[in-house]
């Protein structure tokens, strides 16, 4: 049986094609301003991956702060639902789960199912968020991908303002005229925004394993920030299945699910 | 800079300076200065017996000790005044600590307080101070000095960083956004989000279903307007009510607190701007008068 988990997410649209318990493939594209267009594309890209056609794809669930606009799925699910099911796939194991996307943090405590108890969400506010990295990766001038990397090369705890996003600009830009090392200013950065989900987190209550899901979760530099304060190393999904696609996974483990598999 | 740069820049506002024409610091009793080191800007003033004499307001630069003696150079620059001849400065702001020249740091809310009281007079008892990085309603007696006050200085939401960054976002020069603001049939929603991020997108997505750059003026404008508002509600507002800081110059912000208040906030010859460099300024002159009374 074949499903397909859409995630329309406000900065990228994911998708997962799912065979029984097997992934045959993931794509993501830029979300754009036409949400629709994007879940097709991101589709479309799977589909030509795993060299499966549409018809095979016998229910297709869609999640995701846009997913009131993608039409032709079959039903929708909440970020919550979807994170919880995912994660709990890949991590049997995991009781709490914590998504960093790129507007929005997420914290949620789940059973042995995936199914979710309680959860906490910041969507008000970009500190916290992968918003908040870009917005000081561009003031660095440094390519995103890179900035976990650098970060891990600086050994150096400079505080940074982490409550505001326009603010901790002004901070690096400030950082950068005193000549401070962009690996040091890097690792500040990562700092701050650990800082903020760690309190998050920790408002929810922390139950082990903890898993780290979201685009953030590919930044080695956040992930060690974020180890170093909990004093533990969270559970960061790998290859084939890397941390953005987690959500859209559990949007097909819950497309699986309709179909009574 | 050449006009190129400077047409690029949107948010950059016009840097001022200014010597009365009317005084002459020679013949002054009490010369006192207020240096006030905000975060976004910077106002050093002197005042000779408590009349502004010369004043300037300038970006914050990197480091707040560079501000204070750029924005002190700037003042006294054509005017024959030296820095020895002053008898206290008083510095303010949120680099208060780091103006070198000063005898005394005193906190903004006190000075914004004082401030306001000398631009609009002793009838002010609620001032909201909008200024680069924070938002502060202040409660204050007929002598200008603080009673209650309540900030925002956690989020851009309400600041006049937020204005800058929306500024450059619709390429509209931070003197016009105000006017601009106001130049709409029907006020429209406004912005829903509060982070500034977040309204940033908004905005884009309001751009592309075809709102003119006025209309979401407008609807920042009155985000904005509305955030503070709610500061203001918490602290109680008493009348007369004045705002100072630099968003105090935003007709569009000013217009829409005015109408969601119901109440008007007077206007004034004196940069709403200076307050707190005048206030500083006043605490200098009242220590002048203090250590002759002790001698």
């Amino acid at each position: 049986m074949i499903t397909a988990g859409i995630d329309a997410g406000s900065k990228n649209t994911k998708t997962v094609i799912l065979k029984d318990d097997i992934v045959l493939s993931a794509a993501s594209v830029l979300s754009g301003f036409d949400q629709e267009k994007s879940a097709e594309e991101a589709l479309n890209s799977a589909l030509q991956k795993s060299k499966t056609n549409r018809e095979e794809i016998k229910h297709i669930t869609v999640t995701g702060a846009g997913m009131e606009a993608v039409s032709f799925a079959n039903n929708t699910v909440t970020t919550i639902t979807a994170n919880g099911r995912g994660a709990s796939f890949i991590f049997p194991s995991a009781r709490t789960v914590i998504d960093i996307g790129a507007e929005e943090g997420l914290v949620l405590r789940i059973d042995g199912q995936g199914k979710v108890k309680d959860f906490g969400i910041n969507e008000k506010c970009a500190a916290g968020a992968g918003a908040f990295i870009e917005a000081m990766s561009r003031a660095l001038e440094v390519d995103i991908n890179t900035m976990g990397e650098l970060s891990l090369k600086s050994t150096k705890k400079i505080p940074m303002n982490a409550q505001c996003t326009i603010f901790a600009e002004s901070e690096v830009v400030s950082l950068i005229h005193q000549k401070t090392s962009k690996e040091d200013i890097i690792k500040a950065v990562h700092d701050a925004i650990a800082d903020r989900n760690t309190s998050m987190v920790r408002q929810i209550g922390i139950e082990k394993e903890v898993a780290l899901i979201g685009g953030v979760a590919k930044n080695i530099g956040f992930v060690d920030s974020m180890n170093k304060n909990l004093g533990f190393d969270l559970l960061v999904p790998k290859e084939p299945i890397s941390p953005e696609y987690v959500t859209a996974l559990g949007a097909a483990l819950v497309a699986r699910d309709k179909l009574g598999g | 800079m050449s006009n190129t740069e400077s047409n690029k820049e949107y948010w950059r506002w016009t840097e001022s300076r200014y010597t009365s024409p009317d005084i002459k610091w020679e013949g002054g009793d009490i010369i006192s200065a207020g240096v006030d080191v905000g975060s976004v800007s910077t106002q050093a003033i002197v005042l000779v017996d408590g009349k502004i004499y010369c004043y300037s307001s300038m970006r914050t630069g990197s480091n707040s000790p560079d501000s204070a003696n750029n924005a002190m150079d700037w003042a006294l620059e054509g005017t024959g005044l030296t820095l020895d001849k002053i008898q206290f400065v008083v510095g303010t702001g949120y680099g208060r600590v780091n103006v070198p020249f000063a005898g005394r740091a005193i906190t903004e809310i006190a000075c914004h307080g004082r401030g306001a009281n000398f631009i609009y007079g002793p009838e002010i008892r609620t001032v909201l101070d909008m200024g680069g990085q924070d938002c502060k309603a202040i409660r204050v007696d007929n002598r200008g000095k603080v009673t209650a006050f309540l900030m925002n200085d956690k989020c851009a939401a309400g600041t006049g960083r937020g204005m800058e960054v929306f500024a450059d976002l619709l390429q509209v020069h931070i003197n016009d956004v105000g006017e601009m603001s106001l130049k709409v049939e029907e006020e429209p929603e406004p912005v829903s989000s509060t982070c500034v991020v977040f309204a940033k997108s908004e905005a884009v997505g309001l751009l592309r279903k075809g709102w003119g750059k006025e209309k979401v003026l407008a609807a920042y404008c009155s985000a904005m307007a509305h955030r503070v508002v709610t500061l203001l509600m918490r602290l109680g507002i008493e009348e007369k009510f004045a705002i100072t800081g630099g968003i105090a110059k935003n007709i569009g912000v000013v217009k829409r607190i005015e109408d969601e208040l119901k109440i008007k906030a007077p206007k004034s010859s004196i940069d709403p701007q200076l307050a707190g460099a005048i206030g500083a300024a006043l605490f200098g002159k009242a220590l002048v008068e203090k250590q002759r009374k002790k001698s």
